[in-house]
C-alpha cells in the first residue's frame, strides 16, 4: 500500500474548506456558449481539461512538490512566473491566486509549516499544493493527482447547477476518467525536477476567452 | 468616536446580518451605516448568490466610501460561505480590516437563504437574523436556528403588518418564546424610533466587545435545547449568553 494515502484524501477533498465551491472551472461560460449541454459534452469537456490546463497545473503542482522537499523555496519564484507565461488569461491568473490563497489560508491553519509563510500573500494554487503535499508527507506525484482530481471534480460538482444532467452520469464521467488521471499524475511527476522553463505547456486557449467573457457579465452562478 | 479599549483594540467587531430573501438584510446595513457612522468607522461585506447587487445597492446608499463595500461571490452556496467554508469571507474582512485600519465594526450580509443558514462562529462575534412581516405572522413560531439562537432577532417591514394581516406583537410574543428570553426588536425604516433601538443594540453590543466582556455564541446548526436534568431544573441559562461555543479573539 502506498503511503500517505489518508493525507492525500485530505488534500483532494473538495470538502477541505478553500472555497473551491464558488468556482466551475470554466464550465459556466461553456455551458451558456452552448458548447456543452449533455452528458457526452460534459465528458468531454472534463478529458479536455484534464489535458490541458488540469495536466500543466500538476505539473506545477509536482515542480513545486519535488522543490519544497527539498526545502528549495527560492526556486518556487521562476515557477511562478512561468505558470503566469502558459495562462494568457488575466482573469484564469487571477482565479488561480485566489484560490492559492485560499489554500494557503486553510493549510497554515490546520497543518502549519514553516514554507507556507515563505511562499508571499497570493501564490498560485498548483505552486500551494506541490508546497501542501510535502508538508503533509507526500510527493510530487501525490500533489500531481490532487490538483488533477479537483480540475474535473470542480466542474463536474458544478454541472448539477449549470445544465439539465443526471448526476449519476456526471459520476460516471468521472469514473471512466480515473485511470487517465492516474496517468497524466505519473506523466506530471516525471517533469518534476526539470527546470521551471521545460516544464510542458499544453493549453485551451477558448477557456481563457471563456474565461474574459465570463468576468464582465453581471449576473452568474459561479466566480470563475 | 467611540474608542475601543483591550483586548480587541486592533481588530473590528464583525456582525453577521443572515435571514431568508428579501426580509432586509441590506436595508438593515444601510440603516446601520447611515446612523452609526459618525460614531463608528464601519466596513461592509456582503455575499451574492448570483450579482453583486447588494454591494451595488449599498454603494448606491452612499451611506458608506463605496471602497468600503465588498463583494464576495459564493457561487450559488450563500449558506457554505457563511458556514461550513468560511475562508473567503474570512480573507475578505481581513483585508478590509487591513486596507481600512483601524476599523470598528465590519458588517456581513450573508446571500439570502433559508431558516437554517446561520454564520459560523469562526467568522463573526455576533449575528442578527432578519425576518420580515410580509413573510406571514407564523415565520417566528417555527423557530430553527437562526430564529432561536441568533444574538438579535429583526422583524422588518412592520409598516406592512395591517396589509398582510400579520399581529406583531403576537409574532414578537412567539418570536420571543422560540428564543428563551433573547432580544427580539420589531423594526420599520418608516419608522425612526424602531431603527434607533436596533443603532442602540449595536452601540451596546461594541461596548461589550470592546471591553471583553461580549462572549460569542452559536445558534448552531439546530436549536439548542437540553431541559430537565435530575433535579428537574434547566441545564441552560439564556438572555446573558449560552456560552457552548467560546472564542477567545486575542
Ligand atoms: N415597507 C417596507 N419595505 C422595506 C423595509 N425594509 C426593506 N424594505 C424593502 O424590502 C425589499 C428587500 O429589502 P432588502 O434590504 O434588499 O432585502 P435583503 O434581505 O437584503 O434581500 P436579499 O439580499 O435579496 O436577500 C426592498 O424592496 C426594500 O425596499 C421596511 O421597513 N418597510
Ligand atoms: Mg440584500
Amino acid at each position: 500500500m502506498a503511503q500517505g494515502q489518508a493525507a492525500l484524501l485530505l488534500l483532494a477533498d473538495g470538502r477541505l474548506p478553500a472555497g473551491g465551491y464558488a468556482h466551475s472551472g470554466g464550465l459556466e461560460p461553456t455551458v451558456q456558449a452552448g458548447r456543452v449541454s449533455d452528458a457526452a459534452g460534459l465528458e468531454q469537456f472534463l478529458v479536455g481539461r484534464a489535458e490541458t490546463t488540469g495536466f500543466v497545473a500538476a505539473v506545477f503542482a509536482a515542480a513545486a512538490c519535488e522543490r519544497a522537499v527539498r526545502d528549495d523555496i527560492a526556486a518556487l519564484s521562476a515557477l511562478e512566473s512561468e505558470l503566469d507565461a502558459r495562462t494568457p488569461s488575466p482573469e484564469l491568473r487571477s482565479v488561480s491566486r485566489t484560490l492559492g490563497r485560499q489554500l494557503l489560508r486553510v493549510m497554515s491553519t490546520i497543518h502549519p509549516h514553516p514554507h507556507f509563510a515563505l511562499l508571499g500573500t497570493a501564490p498560485h494554487q498548483p505552486v500551494v499544493m506541490g508546497v501542501a503535499a510535502a508538508a503533509l508527507g507526500l510527493g510530487p506525484r501525490d500533489a500531481a493527482l490532487a490538483i488533477l482530481h479537483e480540475s474535473v471534480a470542480g466542474p463536474a460538482a458544478a454541472a448539477a447547477k449549470l445544465m439539465r444532467i443526471d448526476p449519476f452520469d456526471v459520476h460516471a464521467a468521472l469514473a471512466r476518467a480515473t485511470e487517465r488521471l492516474d496517468r497524466l499524475a505519473d506523466a506530471a511527476a516525471n517533469h518534476a525536477d526539470a527546470p521551471a522553463s521545460e516544464l510542458p505547456s499544453r493549453g485551451a486557449p477558448l477557456s481563457d476567452i471563456a474565461a474574459e467573457h465570463h468576468r464582465s457579465w453581471n449576473v452568474r452562478l459561479f466566480a470563475s | 468616536m467611540a474608542k475601543t479599549t483591550p483586548p480587541n483594540e486592533h481588530r473590528a467587531l464583525r456582525i453577521g446580518v443572515a435571514g431568508p430573501v428579501g426580509t432586509g438584510k441590506s436595508s438593515v446595513i444601510a440603516t446601520l451605516c447611515r446612523s452609526l457612522s459618525d460614531e463608528f468607522v464601519i466596513g461592509v461585506i456582503t455575499n451574492d448568490i448570483y450579482t453583486d447587487e447588494d454591494a451595488r445597492f449599498l454603494r448606491s446608499e452612499g451611506v458608506l466610501p463605496a471602497e468600503r463595500i465588498r463583494a464576495v461571490e459564493t457561487g450559488a452556496c450563500p449558506h457554505t460561505a457563511i458556514r461550513d467554508d468560511v475562508t473567503m469571507n474570512l480573507i475578505a474582512i481581513e483585508d478590509l480590516e487591513r486596507d481600512f485600519a483601524p476599523l470598528d465594526i465590519v458588517l456581513v450580509e450573508s446571500g439570502g437563504d433559508n431558516l437554517t443558514a446561520t454564520f459560523s462562529p469562526a467568522l463573526i462575534d455576533a449575528q442578527l437574523f432578519v425576518l420580515d412581516v410580509a413573510g406571514g405572522g407564523d415565520v417566528a413560531r417555527k423557530g430553527g436556528p437562526g430564529i432561536g439562537g441568533a444574538d438579535l432577532l429583526v422583524i422588518n417591514k412592520v409598516d406592512l403588518a395591517e396589509h398582510v394581516d400579520v399581529d406583531v406583537e403576537q409574532m414578537v410574543t412567539d418570536a420571543e418564546k422560540a428564543r428563551e428570553g433573547r432580544p427580539v426588536l420589531a423594526i420599520s425604516r418608516k419608522r425612526p424610533e424602531t431603527t434607533s433601538q436596533l443603532c442602540d443594540w449595536v452601540r451596546q453590543l461594541h461596548r461589550a466587545y470592546a471591553d471583553g466582556s461580549h462572549a460569542p455564541v452559536d445558534p448552531g446548526p439546530m436549536a439548542p435545547h437540553f431541559h430537565a436534568t435530575d433535579d428537574g431544573s434547566h441545564v441552560h441559562s439564556h438572555g446573558g449568553g449560552h456560552t457552548h461555543h467560546q472564542h477567545g479573539h486575542e
